[in-house]
């Protein structure tokens, strides 16, 4: 079944804060493979001209994949989660997430599409910090691989 | 408000276009996606169940495509030196990492090159990621910024 149009353009505000630890940081470091100390040790992030360490590109996804699931999981957008797989993901950053920072997420419905007999809705998670410093944009597109019923090739199984 | 040009090394009018960043191979196992499941909290199950990646549609479990993302980054940021200068990231998953369960897991070779300088300090590195015959990331690209 296609997903409900209707939610594109939806705004979901920000619902709790964030609070990033130093060793949740070290332990998304270690989870990645990556050895680099400015994940680990202050001095070094601080040599480096952070205020503390800084967390890997790609953490960001740990608060904003739970924000977004405010759409996902939602029983009116009519996704099947089980035939979801990660299409894309982007990450737009004004500056490096830090161990210390308290950050919100707005999430945004940019796209709902079918193709190719799959359903692709693309979102967007505007991470700031409680006080309204923009920190990351993380966009995202899921896909729910031949949930959306149109576009078989074959019309006759239409 | 952006936190100071992080100091290192590498300067932006060092780099030239076309060079080659150097390479990184690295296995990936089933424990790593329990691993990052935990670490990161995405705990969907084709990810750890081969039962439920079956029922899927899934030749066997893969790993998270944000691991894949991950990993790699480092190409990049170790070439940097300081993974604050990543300033866009950017992928297309293309072809899943299938992650069998045994002692050797699945080998991902990570290159890039650097692709072009841009204005304002700015270069855009491209990268490949292969697990054996497969481009496992498209359009995979990451901008950073130097000194």
């Amino acid at each position: 079944m296609p997903l409900d149009p209707a939610f594109i353009g939806r705004t979901y505000p920000a619902v709790e804060v964030y609070e990033v630890g130093r060793e949740k940081i070290r332990e998304f470091a270690d989870a990645i493979g990556d050895p680099n100390p400015v994940y680990r040790d202050r001095g070094t992030a601080r040599a480096a001209g952070h205020q503390d360490v800084i967390a890997p590109p790609t953490f960001p996804i740990v608060i904003t994949a739970r924000i977004g699931e405010q759409v996902i999981f939602d029983p009116e957008l009519g996704l099947d989660y089980t035939k979801v797989v990660h299409g894309q993901q982007r990450f737009v950053v004004t500056r490096p997430v830090r161990a210390g920072d308290r950050l919100i997420g707005v999430l945004t419905v940019d796209n709902i599409q079918a193709a190719a007999g799959n359903d692709l809705i693309s979102t967007r998670v505007d991470v700031s910090t409680e006080d309204g410093e923009p920190v990351v944009t993380a966009y995202s597109m899921l896909v729910a691989r031949g949930t959306s019923g149109v576009a078989t090739s074959d019309p006759s199984k239409a | 408000m952006v936190s100071a040009l992080p100091t290192t090394a590498l300067a932006y009018d060092s780099v030239a276009e076309g060079t080659e960043l150097p390479e990184i191979q690295t296995r990936v196992r089933r424990a790593d996606l329990v691993r990052y499941s935990g670490a990161s909290g995405d705990f969907n199950v084709i990810h750890w169940n081969e039962r439920a990646a079956r029922a899927a549609g899934l030749p066997d479990v893969i790993a998270h495509g944000m691991l894949t993302m991950a990993i790699a980054a480092r190409i990049v940021t170790d070439w940097v030196r300081n993974p604050g200068a990543m300033v866009e990231y950017a992928v297309r998953f293309s072809r899943p990492v299938i992650v069998p369960d045994d002692e050797d897991g699945a080998e991902l070779v990570v290159s890039a090159r650097v692709a072009k300088k841009l204005p304002d300090h700015r270069v855009r590195v491209d990268i490949i990621v292969r697990c054996g015959a497969d481009k496992v990331l498209s359009m995979a690209r990451a901008v950073v910024v130097l000194p």
